[in-house]
């Protein structure tokens, strides 16, 4: 494997670092607002491999100029503008459910929220716990 | 290493320390403005990749509009995050597991940039091509949205749609009537005053030339959607949620989110109409070019209304609850 190589991978490679990053926030952070936040990055990682995946070397944006040139491949700009607006809709989605949740729990912190949970559905926490066993 | 690749690693790099920083920071305040830095750097990003449409999206929604919407959740809930308490050996394991089969399998990818890959030979070079013969724009990318795959648009439009009554379906009942909610305006800033009435007439001209100048250039109902809801957004935040509902109800907004969808589904019935299939925009004009025209402005016009409308909705249910945070304790 060469430098052309590494050069030639390194958008995927810097894609998957950022998408693992987002991952880690997702499923290790209890707060649901840092988790989608996490889920946000996740996001623009795949965005930015999509984009990557279009991009012609020496290429242009795909917008006729009337002479001939190289253009990048407009697909997947079109895949992705519209993900981007319907990811601000579905995160405002996650956003309203953690408001309610907030309401209704009084904490927006998961393990806050399991342990309410089991208060209600057990009594105390050891009982919880032996049910889980 | 060309100029390019090296800015092409910088920005890389950029993004990877401020998603580290999000990771690591656990004032949720900063988390929020790190994670609007994030989107402002991939947009450059973007438009460092040739993809200038999504680079202006991703600007607008990314370090706009969400990020008021988190601010604002914020607002309601809490800015600080709590230290976890469970072990994160587990999830650190999985991650890296998974982080390496997906390196692994990039091994075998097409090489950045290579014109001979199989994602360049397929259809793409067919709308390049014929992009100019048969809708008659120079924008590629409004032809393929609008037109080519006007029906993928159409059921995008739906979901953004769906996920605006879903916000208002858990928030509405919730939202306090005005004399119930406590006034919460930042009229005592006088900067912000001045410069908001200075720019709310630019920004949305601005929406409005996006809009109608997507044949052209970059842009289009996505984009100018997300520009006009932040004009009426910025009016909000800085004359109160009262003035801004004299300035538009909530409901003619409401009205407004199904509009754009009906729109845009309209006009693909009226080519049933004609005998042709659905979204053939053909038929609308005296000739393919002129009727593509018209479909395109149509649709894209009806993207614009329910964008703007889900966007302007959301951020009403969101600030009509009662923050426990004032605004002088921020």
């Amino acid at each position: 494997m060469g430098v052309s190589d590494i050069l030639g991978l390194f958008n995927y490679w810097m894609v998957i670092i950022l998408m693992m990053i987002g991952f880690y926030t997702v499923v290790s952070r209890g707060n649901l607002v840092k988790k989608i936040v996490g889920l946000n990055i996740f996001q623009t990682s795949v965005f930015l491999l999509y984009i990557s995946m279009g991009k012609v070397s020496g290429g242009t944006a795909p917008i006729l100029t009337g002479k001939p040139e190289v253009y990048s491949n407009p697909l997947p700009h079109v895949l992705i503008l519209t993900a981007i607006v319907v990811g601000v809709a579905t995160t405002a989605l996650g956003l309203a459910l953690v408001v309610r949740i907030k309401n209704a729990y009084d904490t927006i912190e998961e393990d806050e929220i399991q342990a309410a949970d089991d208060e209600t559905e057990f009594g105390d926490p050891q009982a919880a716990e032996d049910h889980r066993r | 290493m060309s100029i390019e690749a090296i800015i092409n690693i910088a920005l890389f790099v950029f993004l990877g320390l401020t998603a580290f920083a999000i990771l690591k920071l656990r004032a949720l305040f900063a988390v929020v403005m790190l994670s609007a830095v994030f989107s402002l750097v991939s947009a450059a990003l973007l438009v460092h990749l040739d993809a200038v449409d999504v680079a202006f999206t991703e600007a607008a929604v990314g370090a706009g509009i969400s990020t008021v919407l988190m601010l604002a959740t914020l607002a309601l809930t809490s800015r600080h995050e709590k230290a976890p308490t469970r072990s994160q050996a587990l999830p650190l394991i999985v991650v890296f597991l998974t982080g390496f089969a997906l390196v692994y399998g990039t091994l075998d990818m097409p090489r950045f940039g290579d014109p001979q890959a199989p994602i360049q030979v397929h259809v793409a070079p067919k709308y390049i091509a014929d992009t100019q013969s048969e809708i008659g724009i120079p924008n590629i990318v409004t032809a393929v949205l609008a037109s080519y795959r006007g029906f993928d648009t159409l059921g995008e439009v739906t979901v953004i749609f769906t996920a605006g009554i879903g916000v208002l379906l858990l928030l509405a009942a919730f939202i306090r009537e005005p004399e119930g909610l406590r006034v919460q305006t930042m009229d005592h800033h006088l900067v912000l005053r001045v410069v908001t009435k200075v720019l709310i007439g630019p920004i949305l001209l601005f929406a409005l030339y996006v809009q109608f100048h997507a044949d052209y250039g970059p842009g289009g109902g996505f984009q100018a959607g997300i520009i006009f809801a932040s004009a009426f957004i910025i009016y909000a935040l800085v004359f109160g949620l009262e003035n801004a509902r004299k300035a538009v109800p909530g409901r003619a907004v409401r009205l407004l989110v199904a509009c754009g969808v009906l729109l845009y589904g309209g006009v693909g019935f009226v080519s049933f109409l004609f005998g042709k299939n659905y979204l053939n925009y053909s038929v609308l004009g005296a000739d393919q070019v002129a009727g593509q025209h018209l479909g395109i402005l149509l649709v894209e016009f009806g993207v614009g209304l329910t964008v703007a409308a889900v966007m302007v909705s959301t951020f009403y249910a969101f600030a009509g609850q009662n923050p426990p945070i004032g605004d002088e304790d921020w």
